[in-house]
């Protein structure tokens, strides 16, 4: 009897259709992944075991290093309306140029005088400048606290949210800087906010 | 490479000579590889370079509202944070019991030590008070912080860097840590 024969299959496998699925999804990480702004002031993280997420909208960040305070809001629409009201409190006008550059900033820590200077130039120029010299936080000149006091009138009123603040402080930071950062926001009734650290390892 | 030649052998009967038609069929395999490769990269970095977060409240600063919480002297430990990675501890009311100067490293046995010590005297949870001096550095203050959740302390910590009592700061000064 002859033997039955056994139809011999091919063994590749056609991929094209599991090609197509991961490329889909590599171009959606890719997308969806937010370029990492760079930080102006370099700044070195103490570490924690917490592990709370920081949220991405309706926060700004501070970030607190040799002395000098940097303010970041998050999202274009808020930053844009933040330097409207601030515009109007200090009297400086911006034209809508400026207003869309400005709202792609991430951190910056310019006094607002000098802010229009800023806007206009490019990213490189910008850290040359020497114009960061920190946002003026002191009792007679405080445009920290206005500008915190904005962001949160402005999250309030285009996300109906409450901003939270969190503090990214240099880690040999002296806790003087940081508590006179930190009696601003008392003095706004922001009695709770979010120190920002890495994670530490283990535990 | 991924593919094996299964054809049967046949066809050289055939008098007719065909040309031979190379196959359009690209082997994908390594593509594939390379494709999951970066989504695993782009996937691990977008969520694991979110930072993390440590949440602080601190006693609501009201000039109008002067009120202040008495705390039981028998279950309170306070800890000073001093300049050179320092810090001073005690417990109950300051000026009556002296105060112990330690290093980062020792803080926690000592936290847990008092934390059982008071649950069994007086069977209540111990209350933390943190004072920041200006000595201390940022990072002093968040490790403290930390320190208090590695070991558990369930009562939210006061956070006093207004009063520091003057007696505190002449044992810190003495001891070189202000």
């Amino acid at each position: 009897m002859a033997r039955a024969k056994v139809a011999r299959k091919s063994t590749s496998i056609d991929m094209t259709a599991m090609c197509d699925v991961s490329f889909l999804l590599l171009t959606y990480f890719i997308l969806s992944a937010t370029a990492k702004e760079p930080d102006p002031l370099d700044v070195k993280l103490p570490s924690s075991t917490y592990k709370l997420k920081v949220p991405e909208k309706d926060i700004s960040i501070l970030t607190i290093g040799t002395g000098k305070v940097f303010f970041e809001t998050a999202g274009p629409d808020v930053r844009a309306a933040t330097l409207d009201k601030m515009a109007e409190q200090y009297k400086i006008s911006f034209t809508p140029e400026e207003r869309k550059r400005f709202s792609v900033i991430g951190s910056f820590g310019v006094p607002i005088q000098n802010l229009k200077k800023f806007i206009a130039m490019d990213g490189g120029e910008r850290k040359k400048s020497g114009l960061e010299t920190g946002i003026p936080a002191d009792s007679l000149n405080n445009q920290l606290s206005d500008w915190i006091l904005n962001a949160r009138k402005s999250v309030a009123e285009l996300h109906s949210e409450g901003m939270r603040v969190s503090i990214k402080g240099d880690a040999a930071e002296e806790y003087k800087t940081v508590k006179k950062i930190v009696d601003i926001l008392q003095k706004q009734k922001i009695n709770k906010f979010s120190l920002i650290t890495t994670a530490e390892g283990g535990k | 490479m991924a593919e094996l030649d299964t054809s049967s052998g046949g066809g050289k009967k055939g008098g007719k000579v065909r040309s031979k038609k190379s196959s359009t069929k690209v082997d994908l395999t390594a593509m594939v590889d390379l494709a999951f490769l970066l989504i695993t990269f782009f996937m691990l970095t977008t969520t694991l370079s979110k930072p993390q977060a440590m949440d602080i409240a601190k006693p609501d600063k009201d000039e109008k509202n002067d009120q202040k919480l008495e705390l039981r002297a028998s279950q309170t430990m306070t800890i000073l944070l001093g300049k050179n990675n320092k810090v001073a501890w005690y417990m109950g009311e300051a000026g009556k019991s002296a105060p112990e100067i330690q290093n980062f490293s020792q803080i926690r046995q000592t936290i847990l030590d008092n934390k059982k010590k008071v649950k069994e005297s007086t069977g209540k949870d111990i209350v933390m008070v943190i004072k920041p001096t200006d000595g201390a550095n940022y990072k002093n203050f968040v490790d403290i912080m930390d320190e208090l959740l590695i070991t558990g302390i369930k009562t939210a910590p006061a956070i006093d860097d207004e009063n520091i009592l003057d007696n505190e700061k002449a044992f810190m000064k003495q001891q070189g840590i202000l």
